[in-house]
């Protein structure tokens, strides 16, 4: 619940400091008139709509994966509690993700330079590393199994599989929206605005999926234990 | 015209219905009078304001309604009106909330000297456990569940030996002793639920729920289930009965203990297999 | 303050707002099924949601008829009563309140209300409705697996709902939770998209705070829905592999019937903290926009401004974020840490601050009004009555000690359906009434919607005023019958079947309404463009229906707020959010 609490201190915060920039404080009725109030500094171009449905998704994903963390941790209290081991390829795995995140990156710093060649090496790096990631996940489920930590034998397996699983599956859905900027970018001979927002929204969605990993990835391992412990001193 | 008076008439026949009603709450068998107390405040404050609210709507209906030539104030808002509204508001609030928390305080807060009891729920019945000699209840678990041992209580906690079960859903309660009720469910969700006690709680599979209070009237009452367990759910019924301290103890005394109840059952399977 | 610099009755100059890119229907089939036009997914998002209203309607018949006469009707058993009881209930509350507020009036009216011509992302629209459609038939499906839908009750608590003394506990389970993990998913593409257009699209002298109250209600409960759902996803998608894989989320080892389960160690709080931290904001996802409507359909009515549009806009935010943090007000007496009581009484007793004054608003924009009596403006008072009443009593709810002894009774059930189900039924029949014009250019029949409003205003009052008196009797909900009961008098009875009686009728007479809404296709009274002389945006559409793109060539330009009814100096006694400032105007 604590995880839940600081979740909502950070968005209401984002959103109210951006309520209170858009004037909500004012009295409508005493402004008329239409350039007086057309309130978007001049030269300050507007967010593209994507990248603000972006930033809307992740807040949506951020809640998610923050009521797993939440769920975790209360579930984490009954004594049958007993943490799978954690496979090693999983470190591995993250630097995979790591890897992934920074060559996307570079994609964004050649396309702001306009380097066509350069975008397209990096993103396909980013594509692959993220690729191997994926499969290094499922090695790292093929090994649980193996050494019979079923979901259905306790429930921190279970967690394990979930968080992990709900995690890969966004990675996928980032897979598909990066094809089609690749595919794009493939085609195209010089980097338009439209591409080099493309590549960017790649970008920060996989910074996200990278910082949630690595939240995940302590909490599975045991480094947020910690955290468990103040939540419940908190609450108690 | 005839607006404003339909809605003045749903204020009075709303009143009318509540002061004529004849469904109104248990007669109390508790010491959580608070609650009933409380909860007449909470009519008092709100009723008021749905009153205050509807008739002054109900003047404006009648009052303000179209008519040829008619315009409007304009009037885009009035700061300190809505000022003293809110402040108005945040102390009708204060006024039910502080007394509601102070009695929550004591609800929640167990008198030392409580007996406790046990009272199990299982689809679709209620059982009951009282501590025997030692005043103390014995550990279960829910695995030691077996036809022998329908509450799961442990066969190797001595505490539990000489614990008395109840399992024909008849629980007996001596007058104006407060009672600790722990609550415990071997399978679904179910809630311990006298309306003339007032308290309630819900019983959780795999945790151990309490609540309390003071039987303050001898009667016979109905144990009902308030949290939904399935198609028995209405079926699921015990009874409750409040008695003086006399009687208590000779109904104590004819319970059998738990170790009593695996002997006879022992020893029927050994006639059982005679046979 | 008039902006110096613009010159005085000069043509505005053109939208800065880019044109969108926009789509074109090329088939029957694009421009009526598979359509990307916000316009006609609202339609068929608000078609749908009635359709399966109108199912749950039924469904409520059948609780009404067990009630009252419990065992006279040979089909109704427990497993019927109890899968009618769950159908109905979340029904009622997602596929219906939800979607209708949301994906309907949310499609229809943001990109009219905010001068957009469409949704932001029209593709991504249109498979929201395709998701939300598919959901639905997955639910509805559940009726033809064996063992039928499922009866947990529509809190869906385990681990009741899973096991086999639940109706339904086969399939219709299964088929309960794909559904509900659908509709989210179809939700949050739709959300996103009322959101980003709210953001923006707004066209030129839109600003944050002259978007009519509608829009503020949408748009915030937009947002809490996005914030909410995941709450309610993570609670099925756990139960799912508590059902299907045996993992142990929810359910501790339990012997049920008898009989060892698998399970270990699973906590059922668990899952009432996660459905509630869904459950409760979806109470207010679907008040804000019936509060939005409302204070539009009183202003437009009573020709006057609404009252402190700056404290209702304060006020939606206020309890959108309140909203978030009184969830525990559903687990007084879960068995959850009664610490907790406190905390989550103070939050939610407080949440009843700016909700009054929302209130107080609403009334206060009445006096020193103009107010015409027309359908819409009846619905909006009966929604003020029915909301307070419901209000009041959720105050009795929320003080955690009230709670204790009215929990689980019909006091419950009788204040919710108040305040969050007729409340908000009587806002949606307001804005057909209202909205209608501009969606048919036809007027619906003012005759038989006063008839309509009656019956189901004073009906449903009837129905569920006298309900709280059983509460307060301590007659407990969810219970297929009483039986013999000591503290349940004879004359309990009597008052329900008077309560079956009436929702029988009441029921019936939404038959009026249908009638109404098609006859009024055809032969309704041509509207024209702005029938009840609005102020707001769409209502200046050049084309009555909006044609595709809203707006014709040009977007609108927006020079003042949309509530400028009875301005003194104005000639009108409204003026159009888009008609540019004249001199002699007054500018205060």
């Amino acid at each position: 619940m604590s995880v839940m609490g600081l979740f909502f201190i950070f968005i209401f915060t984002v959103a109210i400091l951006w309520l209170a920039r858009q004037g909500v404080m004012e009295s409508p009725w005493l402004e008329e008139g239409e350039v007086a109030h057309y309130r978007r500094a001049a030269g300050a171009e507007p967010p593209p709509a994507t990248k603000v449905a972006l930033a809307i998704f992740l807040a949506v994903a951020g809640c998610l994966f923050s009521l797993l963390a939440a769920a975790f941790f209360m579930r984490g209290d009954a004594p049958d509690w007993q943490m799978p081991p954690i496979p090693g390829v999983l470190w591995f795995n993250t630097f995979l993700l790591a890897a992934s995140s920074v060559a996307l990156q570079a994609a964004l710093v050649a396309a702001r330079r306009a380097d066509v060649e350069r975008v397209k090496t990096a993103l396909l790096i980013g594509a692959a590393t993220a690729g191997f990631f994926l499969i290094g996940q499922m090695w790292a489920w093929r090994e649980l199994i193996e050494l019979k930590f079923f979901a259905s034998s306790n429930a921190a397996n279970a967690f394990f599989y979930l968080l992990t699983g709900v995690h890969a599956l966004h990675l996928v859905g980032g897979l598909v929206a990066l094809a089609r900027t690749t595919d794009k970018v493939r085609n195209a001979t010089r980097i338009t605005k439209e591409l080099t927002t493309s590549v960017e929204l790649c970008a920060i969605y996989w910074h996200f999926l990278l910082f949630v990993w690595l939240l995940m990835f302590a909490m599975l391992i045991g480094w947020a234990d910690g955290f468990g412990v103040i939540c419940r001193r908190l609450l108690s | 015209m005839y607006i404003a008076l339909v809605m003045v008439l749903v204020v009075v026949g709303s009143i009318l219905f509540h002061i004529l009603s004849p469904w109104r709450a248990t007669p109390i068998a508790s010491n959580w009078g608070f609650i009933d107390d409380t909860m007449g405040l909470t009519f008092l404050v709100t009723g008021a304001g749905f009153v205050a609210v509807i008739l002054f709507m109900a003047y404006c209906l009648y009052r303000f309604s179209h008519q040829p030539g008619r315009r409007a104030a304009y009037e885009p808002e009035n700061q300190k009106l809505e000022a003293w509204l809110g402040i108005v508001t945040t102390i009708a609030v204060i006024i039910l909330l502080a007394p509601g928390l102070l009695v929550w305080g004591q609800f929640i807060t167990v008198p030392k000297d409580a007996m406790e009891i046990e009272a199990v729920g299982v689809q679709w019945n209620w059982s009951f456990r009282l501590p025997g000699a030692d005043n103390q209840l014995g550990s279960s678990d829910v695995r030691y569940i077996d036809s022998a041992n329908a509450l799961g209580l442990s066969p190797a906690d001595p505490k539990g030996q000489d614990d008395l079960l109840v399992t024909a859903g008849e629980l007996h309660l001596p007058l104006g002793k407060p009672v600790k009720v722990l609550l415990r469910s071997i399978d679904v969700l179910h809630d311990f639920y006298v309306p003339e006690i007032r308290a309630k709680m819900d019983l959780v599979p795999g945790i151990v729920t309490y609540f309390w209070f003071t039987p303050t009237k001898i009667g016979e009452y109905e144990i009902l289930c308030a949290a939904y367990c399935g198609t028995g759910h209405p079926q699921m019924r015990g009874k409750m009965i409040v008695e003086s301290e006399a009687d208590f103890e000779a109904w104590r005394t004819a319970q059998q203990t738990f170790e009593q109840s695996r002997k006879s059952d022992a020893g029927r399977d050994k006639r059982a297999s005679a046979q | 303050m008039t902006d110096a610099s613009v010159p005085q009755n000069v043509a505005p100059p053109p939208a800065e707002v880019e044109d969108v890119e926009l789509y074109h229907a090329h088939s029957w089939i694009t421009k009526y099924v598979f359509c990307q036009d916000a316009k006609v997914i609202a339609i068929q998002y608000a078609g749908t949601a009635i359709t399966v209203g109108i199912l749950a309607l039924v469904l409520s018949w059948v609780i009404r008829l067990q009630l009252a006469f419990p065992g006279a009707i040979p089909f109704i058993d427990a497993q019927v009563y109890y899968q009618s009881v769950t159908m109905h209930g979340m029904i009622m509350v997602v596929y219906m309140l939800t979607a209708i507020f949301l994906g309907g009036f949310g499609n229809y009216l943001i990109p009219l209300m905010v001068g957009a011509r469409d949704m932001v992302f029209p593709y991504v629209n249109m498979l929201s409705y395709w998701v939300y459609l598919i959901a639905t038939l997955v639910l509805v499906a559940s009726y033809f697996f064996p063992g039928g839908p499922t009866g947990a009750g529509w809190t869906l608590y385990p681990p009741q709902s899973i096991l086999t003394g639940t109706p339904g506990h086969e399939w219709g389970i299964i088929l309960m939770l794909a559904s509900l993990i659908l509709f989210i998913i179809g939700f949050t593409m739709g959300g996103l998209n009322y959101v980003v257009t709210v953001l923006q699209a707004r066209t030129r002298g839109m600003t944050l705070m002259r978007m009519p109250l509608t829009v503020w209600g949408i748009f915030a409960a937009a947002v809490m829905a996005l914030l909410a759902f995941p709450g309610l996803f993570v609670a099925c998608v756990m139960l799912l592999l508590d059902r299907t894989l045996g993992t142990s989320f929810f359910v501790p080892s339990i012997v049920e019937l008898g009989e060892h389960k698998e399970y270990v160690g699973g906590s059922p709080i668990l899952f009432q903290h996660l459905f509630w931290f869904f459950g409760h904001p979806e109470v207010y996802i679907v008040a804000l926009p019936a509060f939005g409507i409302v204070s539009d359909l009183i202003s437009v009515h009573a020709r006057k401004n609404i009252f402190g549009y700056r404290m209702m806009v304060w006020a939606i935010i206020a309890i959108g974020v309140l909203s978030m943090v009184v969830w525990g007000h559903h687990m007084y007496v879960s068995g959850m840490d009664p610490w907790f009581g406190f905390f989550f009484a103070v939050t939610t007793l407080a949440i009843a601050v700016p909700t009054a004054l929302k209130v107080y608003n609403w009334v206060l924009t009445l006096w020193h009004a103009d107010i015409h009596f027309t359908t819409p403006m009846l619905f909006a008072l009966g929604f003020l009555v029915t909301f307070v009443n419901g209000g009041i009593t959720g105050l009795y709810l929320g003080n955690v000690i009230v709670d204790v002894p009215l929990s689980a009774t019909l006091f419950v059930v009788a204040h919710f359906h108040m305040v969050m189900g007729i409340a908000p039924v009587l806002v949606i029949f307001g804005a057909i009434y209202h909205w209608y014009p501009k969606i048919t250019g036809r007027m619906m029949d003012e005759r038989l919607g006063k008839i309509h409003f009656w019956i189901t205003f004073l009906g449903a009052y009837a129905i569920f005023f006298p309900m709280h008196y059983l509460g307060v009797l301590g007659m407990p909900r969810r219970f297929y019958e009483m039986g013999e009961t000591a503290f349940v008098p004879a004359s309990a009875t009597t008052l329900n079947i008077f309560i079956t009686i009436t929702a029988l009728a009441v029921g019936f007479a939404q038959s009026i309404f249908f009638y109404n809404l098609f006859k009024s296709l055809k032969y309704g009274a041509p509207a024209g463009g702005n029938p009840w002389r609005a102020a707001s945006l769409e209502w200046q559409t050049p084309e009555t229906p909006p044609g595709h793109g809203n707006w014709g060539k040009q977007l609108p330009v927006v020079y003042r707020w949309p509530y400028g009814y009875s301005v003194p100096g104005a000639p009108e006694d409204y003026l159009p959010q888009n008609a540019p400032p004249v001199r002699g105007e007054r500018s205060p």
